[in-house]
């Protein structure tokens, strides 16, 4: 018994586990199981040339009709992208970027006209841009209480601590808080089409169906429920510091009004990179005649958005989508060469293959 | 003052009345083999495990997390580690609850003391040094005694202390000499020496105390002393007084924990870990430096949309940079993840069970399969490259049989085991001049010898008159056994046995001092045949030294016996030689063989006994393979150059070509010079034959290959060993032993014969410290092996008749040399690709893991923002990508069993740790850089339109992260998959099972608002990307492209080297394939 237990070994806080069996000894016959005799039946494959050579052919033959796919109908998306940050003096916005002020009571307008060369079909989507924006930025990305925008009363009137420096403001909690919600795209874009007989019509943007589903009627929430009267509920709140209007003043419809207004729910999902476009607006088919016919536009921004300070760009881009999404050359550009090589090593496989596989049978007759 | 020796007042009683009597203290007879109490337990074993310092690193991370703000949650590296600290705290508090449960069952095992003449039960652990215990048949000693009273009438009591050293034969032991028979009167001190953990050395003197008497006093020695732990057998009961107790007592002192021993592939782990280190610290330097390169531009550190808090800002801008610097090693320390070493341990024990299930090693006889004792070595058995097996037991049988025996240079043959003793008085005779018979007297003289001088104990059998022929016998060596059973003769009744000069390896003899009833008094000496021919007259030796040779060369272990008279001055002077020697209290031992060796000399040579030791099973097969594999083996034998040499043949580890290279005594002393010179001169002449005539041996070339080449063996035998080894000049003895090991390298086999149990280990340590540090592994059976199996890397012990302490010091046990085969070439070399496969896979996949997100970085704003988020990154290694590769390093066999067995040269192909080196280290880390590059970017360009969704919506960053994850996830496992040759249905169900989990989980995650989670960052994030057509095209793409070099090296990889062919025709197993086997 005592030597038994003396068997066990002074570990110095190791994670080693002393064997199976620990010194009892056993007298017992092993099991003649399959497992434990490592006999369990096994399919052992083998890579040879002759199983990989079809594969790669085969793997060629379904990328390259793909990637021809996938880069056709990128290059049927039509896509028209404007700079409106008022960099260059020649600049229609040039007057707004430089003159910016939060506090200004007067908004500054400028437009920008624009000419489509081809006729936008079906859906257009409306997105605008910013460049050297980091919403990835660590301190940023965390900076928003998620309770809170869930509806729940308690984070409402205390936010997150994650949400400074944006918590507080005058001791009254900021509504939604954090830095995400304090910095949210706040320029308005509208479009006007210049019909060639002189008026300018103004183009119709519906502002909803720009975010998820789940977001807009899962992850989202107004405080005190659906029907409740958001300026009684954001009583006692602070709105953001750079906002112009409180949160339950963003837009009228009061289902897409408050935490669960759609250009808001589209800003508070971070974007991957510091260039990055979010959807503003859809144009719905008008199906008859082209959405966008091609000819002369204006876009009319009220510029309330500052990006000059961090060397941003701000971009309105048009676009349409395809099953594949926007326009990105990048897939189809990468099925086909990668389809185009598993062929050519396909075939130069076959050659090697064909060459050695003789050689080898040589050698061994020789042999 | 360390005092050399304690005294003891056998039964408290003081020894003159007149001196005030005070017990002197000594520990109590408490056991305590536990570590840990209630109390300690939490602090004491969270010390230990932080000690390590994979734990202390992994600890510090989560502190740096839970102070500095860092990107990840604490929860991300401490739930793992929680999880190991725990796990691992929970198996040491259970085995401590076993230790505490078995120090109680010893502490409070009653036990009778005698104190004025009354029994007591006591408790054991109440006993005290000095008390006078008495204990019954089959019980166990409660601590160390001197024996002062049997039951038996002869003085004597029987133990076994099979729990102590595993050996289970009866050992003798004595009472002291003279006391009294009534316990209560005796008055006595005990000098011994202080307590030492050596197992069979006892010095002691017993000083008794009479009334109107001389104190007598009586030597004390190992024979005296019962040692805790062994169990008295055959003996109604004794008494005793304790001497050592508790944790003083010899079974206490020798409760070391073994040396842990560490593998290679552990050292490359760490070495591995250690540019791991570099890549962590480097990459946050990186991040950091260009961090604040970056903020330096204006307008970035602090754009107006992205404010700091007023803590930031006043923050100092060093500490700033050392926390930043900290952040992005706690956002990049997965790459160093807790649970490869959590694998690397499941994959270590689970494995070893497939060790002692295998049904391969279960021998029918002894009823047992293979032991493993521990786990840390599997993979160790598939690196061996100097085998150092011992010969008696472990290539031989160590089962004895007498064949013959000479008398007076006259052969008797043993015939047949009924006509005993008629058979072995009847000369055999096909050699022609041995047809005429010793003198009579001579024979009975012989046999007498043979009879007399052993320690043969004939077991008494529990009842009484039972046949005569179920005698067991029982003794210290099996030799002994076979030689008494071979000479049956009336007991020796008529002999008064005075003297026995034990049987120790150095002197290799042992003798008897008979006293006949005619009152001649008679040496009988018996042993080796070096050690008995110079103390003979030397015109008896030629008579029988042919004999011995020849007997020697058939491969029989050989044994001389030689007696004479001794006159009253010799034995008087000879006896009191010997008693004075054994109440020495100091150098007792060198003083016995001073005085054995004075007694030992002059005497006549009687005759030899020939007693032949069988081959193991397969004994030649194995040693073919394993010199096939590219073993180096080593044979280390104590026994005679001759014996050895003839085993080595048989063994076929000397080849009738095999060219030998003697170093020997004899060869030595063969040109009439000075020792010195000629090995001076031998060493240079074989090193030139052996090394530098050679051809350079190419690593990897089979000994197929290089057959037109002359085979060496060499043979070297102790006493030139030692005069290698220690030369009398510093400069020669580094320069010898070079040239030594140079030689030894270049032969096949090495035969060192005449070694003591220490040179072994003296070879094996050499051999282990040379050049290049081979791995070495030594196998044995007997206690004399025990050093070298300690010594060397891997120690095997066979589980064979010499007792089990090889057993107990080995690594892994198995019944039989023929296992060492499967062991090494099938599990070993298995182990050693799972292993291997397991490391660098572990590295890769966290490499191409954290890169990503390290690149990542240079897209954030250098913000430490993961990309991942907190879920992935923790369960990453725990569910998602852990199962299938555990599963593979268990299952894995790249070539099946029966191919590895049957081409040893396989095993050449994983030699000196092919599959760790730094090519391929870098082989796996350039394809980690390589496909974490693929994701990283490849999802990039995706997402220079995030539009990815037919509805015109935008992804986010942590869509961009999911994508690479998901890629991620996919390619690692089915780069496992790729690699994996065998697929069980343990295999398909692990690695599409964990597929499916990190499915089902991420649905799950994300389709949930966790009310715990403080962001709901992955809210319908995965079902989302599963809804855009680009983000599955690109994660079939990203897969597909990171796996095409794969398969196609593999493609590439299959025809190259010799073996090729043979692994190509892998049957396939099946079910009927086990049952044909049954």
């Amino acid at each position: 018994m005592m030597a038994t237990s003396y068997n066990a070994k002074d570990e110095d806080g190791h994670i080693t586990v002393s064997g199976p069996g620990g010194g009892t000894l056993r007298s017992r016959k092993p099991e003649n199981t399959a497992f434990k005799q490592q006999r369990l039946p096994a399919w052992q494959p083998i890579l040879t040339a002759g199983t990989v050579l079809p594969a790669f052919f085969i793997i060629g033959l379904i990328f390259i009709p793909i990637g021809i796919g996938l880069y056709v109908t990128s290059n049927n998306i039509r896509e028209f992208e404007v700079d409106y940050t008022g960099v260059d003096v020649s600049s229609p916005c040039f007057n707004c970027s430089q003159n910016y002020s939060w506090n200004s009571s007067r908004p500054c307008t400028c437009t920008i006209p624009f000419y489509l060369e081809q006729p936008y079909e079906g859906n257009v989507y409306m997105y605008y841009g910013l460049s050297n924006f980091y919403q990835n930025h660590r301190r940023y990305v965390k900076s928003r209480d998620d309770s809170q925008l869930h509806g729940d009363m308690d984070s409402l009137l205390t936010p997150s601590k994650e949400c400074e420096p944006y918590a507080f403001h005058d001791k009254k909690p900021i509504a939604p808080c954090g830095a995400i919600a304090n910095s949210m795209f706040n320029d308005t874009l509208e479009l006007f089409y210049n019909d060639p007989n002189g008026t300018k019509v103004l183009v119709p943007l519906a502002n909803t169906g720009i975010a998820w589903f789940t977001d807009k009627y899962v992850k989202f929430k107004n405080p005190g429920g659906d029907g409740a009267n958001l300026t009684a509920v954001f009583q006692g709140t602070s709105k953001p510091v750079n906002w112009l209007k409180p949160v339950y003043e963003l837009d009228k419809n009061s289902s897409n009004n408050g935490f669960i207004n759609e250009d808001f729910i589209v800003w508070m999902r971070t974007a991957a990179l510091p260039t990055f476009r979010k959807l503003y607006r859809t144009i719905k088919d008008a199906k008859v005649i082209p959405t966008l016919p091609s000819g002369n536009y204006t876009l009319e921004v009220v510029y309330n958005y500052p990006v000059r300070s961090f060397e941003g760009r701000k971009r309105m881009i048009l676009s349409t989508i395809s099953w594949m999404g926007g326009k990105n050359p990048f897939l189809g550009i990468a099925y086909v060469t990668v389809g185009s090589v598993c062929f050519f090593l396909g075939v130069v496989l076959l050659v090697i293959h064909h060459k050695c596989g003789n050689r080898n049978n040589s050698a061994d007759i020789s042999n | 003052i360390r005092v050399d020796s304690r005294t003891i007042y056998v039964g408290h009683r003081s020894s003159s009345t007149n001196e005030a009597f005070i017990p002197p203290k000594f520990c109590d007879n408490r056991i305590v083999s536990s570590k840990y109490t209630v109390w300690n337990f939490l602090p004491k074993n969270l010390f230990e495990q932080f000690r390590r310092i994979a734990n202390f690193y992994f600890l510090i991370i989560f502190l740096v997390q839970v102070i500095v703000d860092t990107p990840t949650s604490p929860v991300t590296s401490g739930l793992p580690l929680f999880f190991v600290i725990t796990v691992t705290a929970i198996k040491q508090g259970y085995e401590d609850w076993l230790r505490h449960k078995a120090d109680n069952e010893v502490n409070k095992y009653p036990v009778t003391v005698l104190e004025d003449g009354r029994r007591i039960r006591k408790e054991s652990e109440k006993i005290k040094v000095g008390d006078v215990v008495e204990v019954e048949e089959d019980k166990t000693f409660p601590c160390d005694l001197i024996l002062l009273q049997s039951s038996r009438g002869d003085d004597t009591c029987f133990v076994t202390t099979a729990s102590l050293d595993g050996e289970s034969n009866h050992k003798t032991h004595y009472t002291v000499p003279d006391t009294e028979k009534d316990l209560e009167s005796l008055n006595a001190t005990i000098e011994c020496e202080q307590p030492q953990p050596d197992l069979y050395k006892f010095v002691g003197r017993m000083h008794i105390y009479k009334t109107n008497q001389e104190p007598a006093v009586r030597s004390l020695g190992p024979e005296n002393l019962l040692l805790k732990g062994a169990t008295l057998k055959n003996t109604q009961k004794i008494c005793g007084v304790a001497v050592y107790t508790g944790m003083e007592t010899k079974m206490a002192l020798n409760y070391q924990g073994k040396s842990q021993k560490r593998s290679a592939v552990e050292k490359s782990i760490n070495a591995f870990l250690l540019v791991y280190l570099c890549i962590l610290v480097s990459k946050a330097l990186v991040c950091t430096t260009l961090k604040y390169v970056w903020q330096g531009k204006p307008g970035q550190d602090e754009p107006w949309y992205n404010e700091k808090t007023q803590r930031e800002k006043d923050t100092n801008l060093y500490l700033k940079m050392f926390t930043d610097f900290l952040s992005f090693m706690v956002l990049f320390n997965f790459i160093i993840p807790v649970s490869m070493y959590v694998t690397v341990e499941m994959q270590k024990f689970l494995g070893s069970f497939f060790i002692t299930w295998d049904k391969d090693f279960f021998d029918p006889e002894i009823k047992e399969g293979a032991l493993v004792n521990t786990s840390d070595l599997n993979e160790e058995l598939g690196q061996v490259e100097y085998v150092f097996t011992d010969k008696t037991g472990t290539l031989t049988q160590n089962n004895m049989e007498f064949i013959e025996c000479c008398i007076d240079g006259f052969q008797y043959k043993y015939q047949d085991e009924s006509s005993e003793l008629d058979g072995l008085c009847v000369p055999d005779g096909p050699v022609s001049k041995l047809q005429q018979k010793a003198g009579r007297e001579r024979e009975e003289l012989f046999l007498r010898a043979l009879c007399l001088c052993h320690t043969v104990q004939v077991k008494e059998s529990s009842e009484q008159g039972q046949a005569h022929e179920q005698r067991g016998f029982i003794a210290s060596s099996p030799d002994e056994v076979a030689l008494v059973k071979g000479t049956v003769v009336e007991r020796s009744s008529m002999y008064e046995l005075l003297h026995v000069l034990n049987f120790d390896p150095v002197r290799r003899r042992m003798s008897v001092i008979v006293r006949s009833k005619s009152g001649e008094t008679l040496l009988f000496c018996k042993g080796a045949d070096s050690s008995i021919f110079p103390r003979v007259k030397q015109e008896e030796v030629e008579r029988i030294r042919m004999h011995v040779e020849r007997n020697a060369t058939e491969g029989y272990r050989t044994l001389c016996v030689a007696y004479k008279y001794l006159s009253e001055e010799e034995y008087a002077q000879a006896d009191a030689g010997l008693r004075e020697a054994r109440l020495a209290l100091q150098d007792r031992e060198q003083k016995l063989m001073s005085v054995y060796n004075q007694v030992e000399t002059g005497m006549s040579l009687i005759g030899a006994t020939a007693v032949e030791d069988r081959l193991q099973e397969e004994a030649a097969e194995t040693m073919e393979a394993l010199q096939g594999a590219g073993m180096n083996v080593w044979v280390l034998t104590g026994d005679k150059m001759e014996t050895a040499k003839s085993t080595c043949y048989a063994c076929r580890l000397f080849q009738r070509s095999t060219e030998l290279l003697e170093l020997t005594v004899r060869t030595l002393e063969d040109g009439g010079r000075r020792r010195e010179e000629r090995l001076h001169e031998l060493l240079l002449d074989y090193h030139k034959k052996a090394v530098q005539d050679a051809p350079p041996v190419k690593a990897g070339v089979t000994r197929r290959w290089s057959s037109a080449n002359q085979d060496y063996g060499f043979i070297i035998d102790g006493a030139t060993l030692s005069m290698v080894l220690n030369s009398s000049s510093e400069s020669n003895a580094s320069r010898y032993k070079n040239l030594f090991l140079q030689i030894c390298q270049n032969c096949t086999a090495v035969l060192c014969c005449r070694m003591a149990p220490l040179q072994k280990a003296q070879i094996v340590k050499m051999v282990k410290n040379s050049k290049g540090c081979p791995i070495t592994l030594s196998i044995g059976d007997g206690a004399n092996d025990v050093s070298m199996i300690l010594e060397a890397h891997v120690g095997i012990g066979i589980k064979g008749k010499e007792g089990r302490q090889a057993v107990r010091n080995s690594d892994y046990a198995i019944p039989k040399l023929k296992h060492l085969k499967k062991l090494l070439l099938a599990h070993g070399h298995l182990y050693y690709v799972r292993i291997a496969h397991l490391v660098q896979y572990f590295f890769y996949k966290n490499l191409c893991f954290i890169l990503p997100q390290f690149l990542y970085q240079f897209f954030c704003g250098y913000s430490q923002q993961p990309l991942y988020d907190a879920a992935y990154l923790t369960m990453y290694n725990i569910c998602f990508t852990s199962m299938p590769i555990l599963a593979y390093s268990l299952l894995e066999q790249h070539i099946c069993i029966e191919v590895l067995l049957d081409n040893a040269t396989l095993y050449r192909d994983i030699a000196k740790n092919a599959m760790l080196r730094w090519g391929l280290f870098l082989y796996w880390t350039l394809l980690g850089v390589f496909h974490g590059l693929l994701f990283f970017f490849g999802v990039r360009f995706l997402f220079s339109n995030p539009a990815l969704q037919d509805n015109g919506q935008v992804f986010g960053n942590w869509s961009y992260g999911t994508i690479v994850f998901t890629v991620l996830v996919f390619t690692v496992t089915l780069k496992l998959a790729l690699d994996t040759r065998h697929w069980t249905w343990i295999n398909h169900f692990v690695i599409w099972g964990s597929l499916a989990f990190y499915v089902f989980f991420s649905f799950f995650w994300g389709g949930i608002i966790w009310p715990f989670l403080k962001q709901q960052r992955l809210y319908f994030v995965f079902a989302n990307m599963l809804s855009s057509v680009s983000a599955w095209l690109v994660i079939i793409l990203l897969i597909l492209v990171s796996l095409l070099p794969e398969i196609l090296l593999v493609v590439f990889r299959k025809p190259r080297g010799p073996n090729a062919r043979q692994i190509a025709p892998v049957t396939p197993l099946s079910y009927k394939h086990l049952k044909e086997d049954d």
